[in-house]
């Protein structure tokens, strides 16, 4: 199965800042990833690296097995939504669809006129003129519409109310079913991606966290609670990703890679968003430091 | 790619093409009218034998308002074109966000961009052509009385420089909104650009295309018309010196009316005035540049043509002008200039799109 | 509407059960209520992913596993169709044994049981006649 999106120390700086740090991933196809991470974490940089509206600075990058934006035979096999959804204000519905046929020799023009139907838009509308809701939908018709093999969206739902997040959802993945599509879909809010992606990427302060099939995720991390309990104690074959700890009772986060046998312990599952969350604390707390340390030299 | 490029540029060629339409409606109705006055003017001239400049007068103050107007419009077209078709071109789709919309479908961004810049180039050359064509038909019985189309000032209003002017001011505006990616800022670059290329090349390329010829005369009592200072708006008036009669050279571009010795020197104004001491005096002198004509009282008159007589011995008058038989080789070579400026940008703009923006 | 007319799934999000195993528990119960018959047509990958929102991976995996029980079989191209049925001999037993619960809970209910104590006395019995291999 060769991956979607293949990374090697992908970097972007602008001057002294790093939006994207060292990144070495790979994306394996037929998944619906999700990009988590706070805002400015670099998840843009990375979605516009991927459809080349950026170039690194340094590292390599692979989308479906070519550089990106390469051809345009290999524009064409990527589906990109940027943030805000952007379309031509003055233009109509009808002119978008125009728009992606003519732009695009493998678009289903039959497709997208019977979603347009289906989502009951007035072709003539312009398009300054549609919902949130209406445009987000508009701009994912007309990204599917073009048969990518790789649809790339960037912070899709954000700004969405919950009947047209459940309605672009539903729509996302009913495509994905038909047309065995791979996804990669940002958010900074967890709850957005749980239900639809099976595969979890997490960037925060431009570094990768976390990367692996939600599944597999799941399964290798978990709550410890128990009498108090200096994190370092803990074997090796369990990482602490987060702790806390009362004068009595510690409370850890950890990824494990056998069985916990000890009594002690009581161990409870994590939901996908405790997980996140802990290790977008993690990565703050080492930013602190560095910040910290870094002072304590001047 | 090409469909698409008229489907965002629908709006403004419809506005384009409905004002071409009105301003050839409305030069259709007048044209006919001022080929009546201009025939009837010549008429009356040769019965009356009297002086050419006056009796024609009728034909340049028929429509004066209107003359002014469309001189204006073929003026400021090829800077609107710029300015309002040019800048915008990118910089919009940069304001808007509508680039990452654009440049992720299966066109390359050069290709994008070629087809957009084509497709309005294309346009905006007709439109420039379009306008120039009916405006200098429209012209035609004031520029033979006027006799002045080589002249800077409308030379570039007439025959084929506009085309070239509209390619290079959409040339212009189109890198402007790439490289400063704000429409408004990008539309004053362009502006501020293209009014200093033209007025450039209007003093300091266009002279020097071909090189001028030159005709020695002799001076005579009566070529002496005045005395005062020349000087145009830009660079100032000079010293007071003598004024001489003005060639009569219809539609010839007039460099310079020198007065030379034999070995070819220019007679500066302190020389002349040693010569003709009694000039600048109380008498009443042509005061102003160019074609100003001041009647001067009798004992003036006699002063001058003193003047006139005493370097005439001594000095000759060297003109520089460029002949009225050159005139198309100018017009083509500057329309060549300019298209040729274009396209070079153009295939800039073309190669530079590719270049990853932050 | 579509042919998902014979069962509609839903999610509870906040059940903290995974939503695959939701889906399994869905056509498991329908089946042992008499709700999906023999050679019934489960609903398609993509109908459901039309109306949950949730990922087609998901829904594989239960029609998977549910397959794997013995309880479904999928058709290529076709569909995924029942092929036997959890009711046909529990369900008569279900009657006489909602009549002897009903009596047990009013009896507990005299006692003076609130419902939290009547919940953990029954899932104590219950987990213990599972250690017990009763069950």
């Amino acid at each position: 199965m060769t991956a979607v999106l293949d990374t090697e120390g992908l970097t972007k700086r602008y001057g002294r800042r790093s939006a994207l740090s060292d990144c070495t991933l790979s994306i394996p196809s037929g998944h619906v990833v999700g990009l988590v991470g706070p805002n400015g974490a670099g998840k843009t940089t990375l979605l516009h690296l991927a459809v080349g509206l950026l170039q690194p600075t340094s590292g390599t990058i692979e989308v479906l097995g070519s550089r990106p934006a390469e051809s345009p035979a290999q524009l064409g096999r990527v589906g990109f939504v940027a943030q805000e959804t952007p379309t031509y204000e003055a233009l109509s519905v009808a002119d978008h669809l125009n728009f992606g046929a003519w732009l695009n020799p493998s678009f289903d023009a039959e497709m997208a006129g019977r979603r347009i139907d289906e989502l009951g838009l007035d072709l003539r509308q312009k398009a300054g003129h549609l919902s949130g809701g209406q445009r987000a939908q508009l701009a994912l018709t007309l990204a599917i519409a073009k048969r990518p093999e790789l649809l790339i969206l960037d912070e899709p739902v954000a700004g969405l109310d919950p009947l047209a997040r459940r309605a672009f959802l539903q729509y996302l993945m009913e495509s994905v079913a038909e047309h065995e599509l791979s996804v990669i879909l940002s958010s900074h809010l967890v709850a957005d991606l749980e239900r639809v992606c099976d595969y979890l990427v997490v960037l925060v302060a431009s570094h990768v966290q976390v990367v692996g099939e939600v599944e597999g995720l799941l399964a290798s991390h978990y709550r410890l609670s128990g009498p108090r309990r200096d994190p370092s104690s803990l074997p090796s074959s369990q990482e602490v990703i987060e702790s806390s700890h009362t004068e009595r009772q510690s409370t850890m986060l950890v990824r494990i890679e056998s069985p916990i046998l000890d009594p002690a312990w009581t161990v409870e599952e994590v939901s996908l968003e405790d997980l996140v969350l802990a290790y977008m604390g993690r990565a703050s707390d080492a930013g602190r430091v560095q910040r910290r340390s870094g002072r304590a030299f001047r | 790619m090409i469909r698409f490029a008229w489907r965002q540029f629908r709006v403004q060629a419809a506005v384009a093409v409905g004002a071409l339409l009105v301003i050839a409606v409305v030069l259709a109705i007048t044209g006919p009218y001022l080929v009546s006055v201009y025939d009837a003017s010549v008429a009356t001239c040769r019965a009356n034998r009297g002086s050419s400049a006056t009796c024609m007068n009728g034909v340049a103050n028929t429509y004066h308002f209107l003359q002014g107007a469309l001189d204006a419009l073929v003026l400021v077209v090829p800077a609107l074109i710029g300015i309002f078709w040019g800048a915008p071109l990118v910089a919009r789709e940069f304001e808007a966000g509508t680039f990452r919309l654009a440049w992720t479908q299966s066109v390359t961004r050069s290709r994008w961009l070629a087809t957009k810049f084509g497709v309005i180039g294309l346009s905006s050359m007709a439109i420039a052509g379009l306008l120039s064509l009916m405006i200098t038909w429209w012209n035609s019985p004031v520029d033979s009385v006027n006799a002045n189309r080589f002249s800077p000032a409308t030379f570039a209003l007439r025959g084929l420089v506009p085309i070239g002017y509209a390619a290079f001011a959409l040339a212009f505006g189109v890198t402007a909104g790439l490289l400063i990616r704000r429409t408004l800022p990008a539309m004053v670059a362009t502006l501020v650009g293209f009014v200093f290329v033209r007025i450039g090349t209007t003093y300091w390329v266009r002279p020097h295309l071909f090189a001028p010829m030159h005709e020695a005369s002799a001076i005579t009592s009566s070529s002496v018309v005045g005395y005062g200072s020349t000087g145009t708006i830009f660079f100032g008036s000079g010293p007071s010196t003598v004024q001489l009669a003005a060639p009569n050279i219809p539609n010839a571009w007039i460099y310079s009316t020198q007065i030379v010795d034999g070995a070819g020197h220019v007679a500066g104004p302190q020389l002349v005035s040693s010569i003709c001491p009694f000039l600048g005096h109380g008498g009443p002198g042509g005061r102003g540049g160019g074609a100003g004509h001041t009647e001067a009282p009798a004992s003036a008159v006699q002063g001058l043509q003193e003047c006139g007589a005493r370097l005439g011995t001594k000095f000759h008058e060297l003109l520089t002008y460029q002949p009225a038989s050159r005139y198309w080789a100018f017009q083509w070579s500057e329309l060549a200039i300019f298209l040729a400026v274009a396209l070079i940008v153009f295939c800039y703009c073309v190669w530079r799109v590719r270049r990853r923006p932050a | 509407m579509n042919r998902g007319d014979v069962i509609e799934f839903h999610l509870d999000t906040r059940s903290g059960v995974s939503p695959y195993l939701q889906v399994v528990h869905q056509v498991r119960h329908a089946l042992r209520l008499g709700l999906l018959l023999e050679g019934d047509q489960l609903p398609t990958v993509k109908e459901v992913v039309a109306h949950l929102a949730i990922n087609p991976n998901t829904v594989l995996k239960a029609y998977k596993e549910l397959e794997h029980a013995g309880l479904v079989a999928a058709r290529p191209g076709i569909g995924t169709f029942v092929t036997k049925t959890l009711s046909d001999s529990s369900l008569a037993a279900h009657g006489p044994l909602r009549q002897e619960l009903q009596r047990w809970l009013g009896k507990a209910r005299r006692a003076g049981l609130d419902d939290e104590s009547i919940e953990a006395l029954f899932r104590d019995c219950f987990r213990s006649a599972l250690d017990e291999g009763v069950a």
